[in-house]
């Protein structure tokens, strides 16, 4: 116990605590370690350079994709340029009455799927299919070669692509006709032919990108236990049986994980590529949403309009993805991201 | 891989089989390209005639003379040079910083700042509110405005991110004794051992601005500011239905299809020779953005 009488140093006792209990406070209001708000001062003096680096892409972010999510509204208003995005009245769901009942709209959506449903199909195996084949080439030099040139068509652009077609399909003087010729085919002018833009633009899709596509299933294929081989060789099975016994099982995970991805990106068709080869004559079969879109929006000006479509578009897409997302976390134990 | 000798004749069938497929695909991806430069190198009678199959008939330069002779062309040519050497500066500005502040522990609100910017990649806003955004923000008909609001994407962010997150800690800590701050750590250790992943970065920056066409379309008017696709498109939707041209192409050796071809040679040529130096990164770059969280 303190004995009231004692003193320290010449000053009373009762003095000195009431000294250190004052000192004790006034250091308690300066000196809080626990309270947050020291704690965030402290942390942004001492790691300020994360921040100053990271703030650009967060500034860049929010400028050029988030603000455009705020400038979506106009798809629930009758939007003018002058009034501009806020000042506009709002119409509730007006636009997308307009939307679904628009004969055009419904026939590019179903476009879309279809196309999409096509590149499925076909588009998918191929690369899968390439893969395994390259895995079946003994000559080094070959597969090398082989590999180099079938990745190129991946690094061209679509401009040059659609050129490319353009000038093969030509009604006269096309490769495609010449060759049809041969046969006592009449020339056909496959662009403005309703029933061939969806074989050629999905056709073009498989030569563009099947052979880019076979990396991600190479890798797998390599990746595979080579012992499994070798006990299969032991075992008498030839390379027709391995491929389907054990390089395809092998590589199931891949294949359906990118799977999952192309159901996830189905209202993706590369509609780049759809502009640069449709035409009028060809709508029928050929427009798809963002096409669409591109065309009454851009083109005609109907922003609110074609922003409605695109909203509806981007929602049945992340609706999409979020599923392909979850499917690829049951099996796979990985999300995509 | 197995040993020749030791296949079966089964085998042997087998993998010859495959070869001869897998030659036939390589075939028919190049035809198209050996096509289309025999088609620029021939004469335009001889193109319309359909006699081109795979050697130039008529052996004449007057196509590429056409394009040459267009100060368009080299206009084009100059712009799709900045716009792709701009805009690839611009990106890696904007990511390799961003990347290491989104990899580092430290970071306070790093999920958050993650999952902003992932989200971009399941829900964007679309076209429409894209271009008003353009307008709003002054930028229609800008060339620093392709090269700005195409900088950035999640994907190549999320990969280098990534790929920052696996290079181990003991690494910087001999930086951070000499007392190196992040710029530094950045620049110093981080960059020069992430070497793989932003050779890819770069390539696909690099590839998708060269390539770049859409946006260039709708977002710029003067046509000293177009990039090479964009006079590619022009040229091939005028050649195809201008009165003018068809005049003019009866008394030249040249036709609307032998200048087609002639641009799109013109504009192949620097990713052919770019192609052998970029294609050890792509095989890899393709599998560092792969499945990771």
């Amino acid at each position: 116990m303190v004995d009231r009488n004692s003193d320290v140093g010449g000053i009373p006792i009762e003095e000195v605590v009431v000294e250190a209990k004052e000192a004790l406070r006034d250091r308690a209001k300066t000196y809080t370690p626990d309270t947050s708000w020291t704690r965030m001062v402290d942390h942004f003096k001492r790691e300020w350079q994360l921040y100053a680096m990271l703030a650009p892409t967060i500034i860049w972010f929010v400028v050029f994709l988030y603000k455009p999510m705020y400038g979506l509204q106009i798809a629930f208003k009758d939007y003018s340029i002058f009034r501009g995005v806020s000042g506009s009245p709002w119409i509730g769901f007006e636009h997308f009455e307009v939307l679904f009942n628009n004969d055009q709209f419904i026939r590019a959506f179903w476009n879309t799927i279809k196309i999409s449903a096509l590149n499925l199909i076909f588009g998918f195996p191929a690369p899968i299919i390439l893969a395994l084949m390259f895995n079946e080439i003994l000559n080094a030099r070959f597969k090398k070669t082989t590999q180099t040139i079938v990745y190129l068509p991946h690094f061209i652009s679509s401009v040059i692509i659609a050129g490319i077609v353009i000038t093969a399909f030509a009604p006269t003087g096309g490769i495609v006709n010449i060759i049809l010729g041969w046969f006592g085919i009449d020339s056909i002018y496959f662009l403005t032919r309703p029933e061939w833009f969806r074989p050629i633009f999905v056709g073009t899709g498989i030569w563009q990108e099947a052979g880019f596509g076979s990396i991600v299933f190479l890798a797998a294929i390599a990746g595979v236990n080579p012992s499994l081989y070798e006990s299969a060789v032991v075992d008498g099975a030839n390379r027709w049986q391995m491929m389907w016994k054990i390089t395809l099982p092998s590589i199931l995970p891949t294949i359906l994980i990118m799977l999952i991805i192309r159901i996830g990106n189905i209202m993706e068709v590369s509609f780049e590529l759809v502009i640069l080869l449709y035409q009028p004559a060809t709508y029928e079969t050929a427009d798809v949403v963002n096409t669409w879109i591109y065309r009454q929006g851009l083109q005609s000006g109907q922003y609110d309009l074609a922003a409605a479509a695109g909203l509806f578009n981007a929602l049945v897409a992340f609706v999409l993805v979020m599923t392909a997302n979850t499917l690829s976390r049951r099996y796979s134990r990985t999300s995509l991201w | 891989m197995m040993n020749w000798n030791l296949y079966s004749r089964g085998d042997k069938f087998f993998a010859i089989m495959v070869s001869i497929m897998v030659g036939m695909f390589t075939v028919a991806t190049l035809y198209p390209f050996i096509y289309i430069a025999a088609v620029s190198f021939s004469s335009g009678f001889a193109a319309q005639a359909g006699k081109v199959v795979i050697t130039p008939i008529d052996a004449t330069l007057e196509a590429y003379g056409y394009i040459i002779v267009d100060p368009q062309f080299w206009i084009s040519y100059r712009n799709t040079f900045i716009y792709t050497i701009g805009g690839t500066i611009m990106s890696l500005a904007f990511i390799i910083p961003g990347a290491y502040a989104l990899s580092r522990r430290q970071l306070k609100g790093r999920r958050f700042f993650n999952l902003f910017i992932a989200f971009t990649m399941w829900f964007n806003a679309g076209l429409i509110p894209f271009f008003l955004n353009m307008r709003d923000l002054n930028l229609l008909d800008s060339m620093f405005g392709i090269i700005l609001a195409f900088a950035v994407n999640a994907f190549n962010i999320i990969l280098l991110r990534n790929f920052f997150e696996s290079i181990p800690q003991s690494f910087e800590e001999a930086a951070r004794m000499d007392g190196a701050n992040d710029f530094q750590v950045l620049w110093k250790v981080y960059v020069p051992l992430s070497k793989p992943a932003i050779a890819t970065i770069t390539l696909f920056c690099i590839v998708s601005r060269w390539n770049g066409f859409f946006w260039a379309m709708v977002l710029l008017q003067s046509e000293d500011k177009i990039p090479l696709q964009v006079f590619l498109r022009h040229t091939i939707a005028q050649l195809s239905d201008d009165d003018e041209f068809a005049i003019l192409q009866t008394e030249a050796a040249f036709s609307a299809e032998t200048v087609t071809a002639a641009i799109i040679v013109c504009s192949i040529i620097p990713v052919l020779i770019v192609y052998p130096f970029i294609q050890k990164y792509f095989e890899k770059g393709i599998l560092l953005g792969g499945v990771k969280e």
